[in-house]
């Protein structure tokens, strides 16, 4: 690999025989440069600031000073995390000017690891939808096919490191809004334990939910970012207080002896045959590499979509209430009252997605409605994570596809709410239960888009996960592809 | 379940949301049908069964009863939309 191909570890190596950061920030600003008109993956791109970061990790290495773990490999951050001073939208207009007074947890992690913030990447507003179509700003598209969408929440994080603008990327995952656009753009995306990673400074949509994870060419470079990001945090306290291993150490050792848990939910109705194939052959991959496979089963998971969309917009109704139009974001300027102000600044800031969810999440919370949708959904809830804990009694993890089918094409489910929701099937449960999960690029189809396999395994087993998923990356070649843009 | 306009209008005002008459009708079928949808969950037996907020077993969290720097003033409002002297500029709700 040469150039902006390169993984961050390549960077980090070629750092160290030589190269400068500076160089590799101006390549990899320059592609974004090029790419950005066909792909658009960017809200805002700060280029003095990621070069002014550069040449300070190029002074001092020169002076021999230590440096951190990403030291000079670019990064781009999806804009649902607070960078101090520098606009950060949440795909809204709500928050068209808002500058956050302080860093998110996993930007001062980053700048601690010496990594070049090179800019911020477009999102579904709020992180709600599963193609970056309900962005306020701009349709992302799919670096393989520019008609088609990247995947979404993270579709811009995504994107941008499948066009090889940025060899790492920061992603959310509520629903599957890291893996389904990984899955999407052939690439590498991890959604970590609920609380290994620090939620503060992330804008919060539902936080029962939310996890931040990365995205990377290879599941090296995964673990290279989950080592740099994870940890506790007091500023959260659902973040959990226990070591973070070295996952950049391990990871080339193989697991053995592994048992892959096939769920037979997970290859039913719905399900793209050449995506069936696919995951299948990543399957076939394993065994070849002694692991045995025995199928499982999920029964609640066909409710999973369901609970998701009464729990997420339950907690996402209650979180989006801060947006006031009084302390921070789009004030209306006609209005009659404080209630009246509310209401006027949040009709006009808000897009359709997130009035809708707003709306689903008041109408489960509210009084005579509360038992039967939003009680009934948590009680699922707690049946869909005893699936997953009984079917990881009988093996290590648990294998299928990322998403039902390939990218699909710019305003294809646009209008069709429902249509689009199904497109995290796969995804949803793992969120539910709390789990991590990762997606690998297993194949291509035949019309040259790309596919995903998932993997999930306990709570805070990423080492394991990561490992396994290199097992697959070691016996195969998938994730050195690289677009034509 | 099926929803009237009126149910919708009255959830908007809960959610301090304001939509358009038009806006509200498209709410109301598009609403409808994820109702439809989700309520699937009346076909699982959850007799017993411990609503789940939460995937980790939560405790309240402390921390040591010390002052600790808070964010400066002009820092906290320098996003306000309106700023009236140190305080967050907001209509009169009492005459």
């Amino acid at each position: 690999m040469t150039g902006v191909n390169r993984t961050a570890a390549d960077l980090i190596a070629a750092q160290q025989a030589g190269e400068s950061a500076e160089s590799i920030v101006t390549a990899f600003l320059d592609s974004i440069d090029s790419r950005e008109s066909k792909v658009r993956a960017f809200l805002s791109v700060d280029r003095e600031s990621a070069l002014e970061q550069a040449r300070d990790v190029d002074t001092r290495r020169k002076s021999g000073k230590p440096l951190g773990l990403l030291a000079g490999v670019p990064v781009a951050i999806k804009d649902v995390l607070c960078t101090r001073g520098q606009v950060t939208t949440c795909g809204s207009k709500i928050l068209e000017d808002f500058r956050p007074p302080y860093d998110a947890h996993v930007i001062s992690a980053l700048r601690g690891a010496d990594a070049v913030i090179v800019g911020k990447t477009n999102m579904d507003e709020f992180a709600m939808g599963s193609s970056t179509e309900n962005s306020a700003y701009q349709v992302t598209r799919n670096p393989w096919d520019l008609d088609r969408i990247p995947g979404g929440s993270s579709g811009g994080s995504a994107a941008a490191v499948a066009a090889c603008q940025a060899p790492l990327s920061i992603g959310t995952d509520t629903g599957g809004s890291i893996r389904q656009p990984a899955s999407l753009c052939g690439i590498v995306g991890l959604k970590p334990t609920y609380g290994r990673v620090s939620r503060y400074g992330l804008v919060a949509f539902a936080s029962s939910l939310d996890q931040i994870g990365p995205f990377s060419h290879d599941v090296t470079d995964s673990a290279l970012m989950l080592e740099a990001i994870a940890g506790h945090d007091p500023r959260d306290s659902t973040s959990v207080d226990r070591p973070v291993p070295k996952y950049s150490n391990s990871i080339n050792e193989p697991v053995g002896p592994l048992t892959i848990g096939l769920p037979r939910e997970y290859f039913g109705e719905g399900l793209d045959p050449e995506v069936e194939s696919a995951a299948r052959e990543a399957v076939r991959v394993y065994e070849k590499l002694g692991a045995k496979v025995v199928e499982v089963s999920l029964p609640h998971s066909r409710y999973a979509i369901a609970v998701y969309y009464l729990v997420a917009t339950a907690e996402a109704s209650s979180n989006l209430a801060r947006f006031d139009g009084v302390h921070y974001g789009h004030r209306a300027k006609d209005f009659d009252g404080l209630i009246d102000l509310y209401e006027a600044s949040r009709g006009e800031g808000f897009g359709p997605e997130v009035r809708r969810r707003i709306m689903l999440g008041t109408f489960a919370l509210s009084s005579g409605y509360k038992d039967a949708y939003y009680l009934k959904a948590l009680k699922v809830r707690r049946l869909i994570k005893g699936d997953f804990d009984a079917a990881l009694r009988t093996c290590d993890v648990i294998m299928g596809p990322t998403a039902p089918t390939a990218a699909f094409r710019v305003g294809e489910k646009a209008d069709d709410p429902l249509a689009m929701y199904l497109s995290d099937i796969y995804t949803i449960s793992c969120n539910l239960a709390g789990f991590p999960g990762i997606s690998i690029p297993c194949g291509w189809t035949r019309g040259g888009l790309p596919i995903g396999l998932q993997i999930q395994a306990g709570p805070f087993e990423e080492e394991k996960l990561l490992r396994v998923a290199r097992m697959h990356e070691q016996a195969t070649d998938w994730h050195l592809r690289r677009p034509t843009l | 379940m099926a929803l009237d306009i009126e149910q919708v209008r009255w959830v908007s005002h809960l959610a301090r949301l304001k939509l358009s008459d038009p806006e509200l009708a498209i709410m109301t079928r598009q609403l409808g049908a994820i109702l439809e949808y989700v309520g699937q969950l009346r076909d699982v037996a959850t007799e017993g069964v411990e609503p789940m907020a939460h995937p980790l077993p939560v405790a309240n969290v402390f921390r040591p009863d010390e002052p600790v720097p808070s964010l400066p003033v002009d820092e906290a409002l320098s996003n306000a939309p309106v700023r009236l002297g140190d305080f967050f500029g907001v209509p009169a709700i009492l005459d």
